[in-house]
């Protein structure tokens, strides 16, 4: 792109620019859903055939970190939408502050997981390094945990990736040509909200089975 | 240009999906039975619908991001309802 155009040539205008990044993003989540909803179907099939197990393990997962993990990242989407709104109100310095808050809660999140994996060690919880379950439904526990493990794993992935992405923009807010990077900052909004929507059907379907038996 | 205020719907929709974590923590300790995992899931829906409507601003948008939007789920639906028809229906 030459020097100094907000745009490049094989687009007409900068809102087609935007648009075409738009698009290019929710296509992006679409792959991402599939990527998760696969883990999901296969949690429903052995749900399913081990409805007992399931609730059994459930109850062994940390109520109060997951909770307290999920108020987290809905706080840190709700920031990360306020940076994008005072970005466009053109309140850099409040728009870098948010983005940065909200980095240091998705760091937070994934310190409350780190504590978590070590109490389900300690537990004799996990498939395949140290796993051990009493009585006739030690198979399907076996199953919901090794779900539990890819799919908070692969989550916790993705938040490392968006962290990585909200630390970039605190810093080029302010450096950069403005309508680009309103653009790019909402490109990396909506890969954070999709995180964010994930988690809220992990923690339900990981978090609150079995509770009231 | 650095007087900016979080705008209504941002805030009403944060503290609202606060309120339904509480809301679905609190009834999954309530003993309902099968009620139990359609609620969780039901207000996994409610809260999903929220973020993607105002903070990924879709209630802002046209028909043709709501078909972009919507194609994840659409290809999720496919998997999820072939993907399980066989085992729910084996006997």
């Amino acid at each position: 792109m030459p020097d100094g155009a907000p745009f490049a040539p094989q687009f007409a205008s900068v809102q087609h620019r935007d648009e075409t990044a738009e698009f290019g993003m929710w296509v992006f989540i679409a792959t991402e859903v599939l990527l998760f909803g696969g883990l999901v179907l296969s949690y429903f099939v052995y749900r399913h055939a081990y409805p007992q197990a399931f609730m059994a393990a459930s109850r062994h997962t940390d109520i109060l970190i997951g909770t307290a993990n999920t108020a987290i990242l809905l706080t840190s989407s709700f920031l990360v939408a306020c940076a994008v709104e005072a970005l466009s109100m053109r309140a850099h310095t409040t728009s870098r502050a948010l983005l940065i808050g909200a980095a240091i809660l998705g760091l937070l999140f994934i310190t409350l997981k780190g504590f978590e994996y070590a109490d389900e060690y300690r537990e004799h919880l996990i498939p395949g390094i140290n796993f051990a379950f009493d009585g006739p439904l030690a198979n399907g526990a076996e199953l919901f945990f090794i779900f539990y493990f890819i799919a908070t794993a692969l989550h916790a992935v993705h938040m490392l990736v968006g962290i990585g992405l909200l630390g970039t923009f605190a810093a080029r807010i302010g450096n950069a040509e403005e309508s680009r990077i309103r653009t790019a900052l909402h490109s990396a909004a909506l890969y954070w909200h999709f995180v964010d929507v994930v988690w809220i059907f992990l923690f339900a379907l990981i978090y609150l089975p079995g509770r009231s038996s | 240009m650095e007087r900016w205020r979080p705008s209504t719907p941002l805030v009403a929709s944060w503290l609202g999906l606060l309120a339904l974590l509480a809301l679905t923590v609190t009834l999954a300790y309530q003993p309902f039975g099968a009620f139990n995992a359609v609620a969780a899931l039901g207000i996994g829906v409610i809260k999903a619908l929220i973020v993607a409507a105002v903070f990924m601003e879709l209630r802002h948008r046209g028909p043709r991001t709501l078909i972009f939007a919507a194609a994840g789920l659409f290809w999720l639906a496919i998997l999820l309802w072939l993907g399980s028809m066989d085992f729910l229906t084996r006997t």
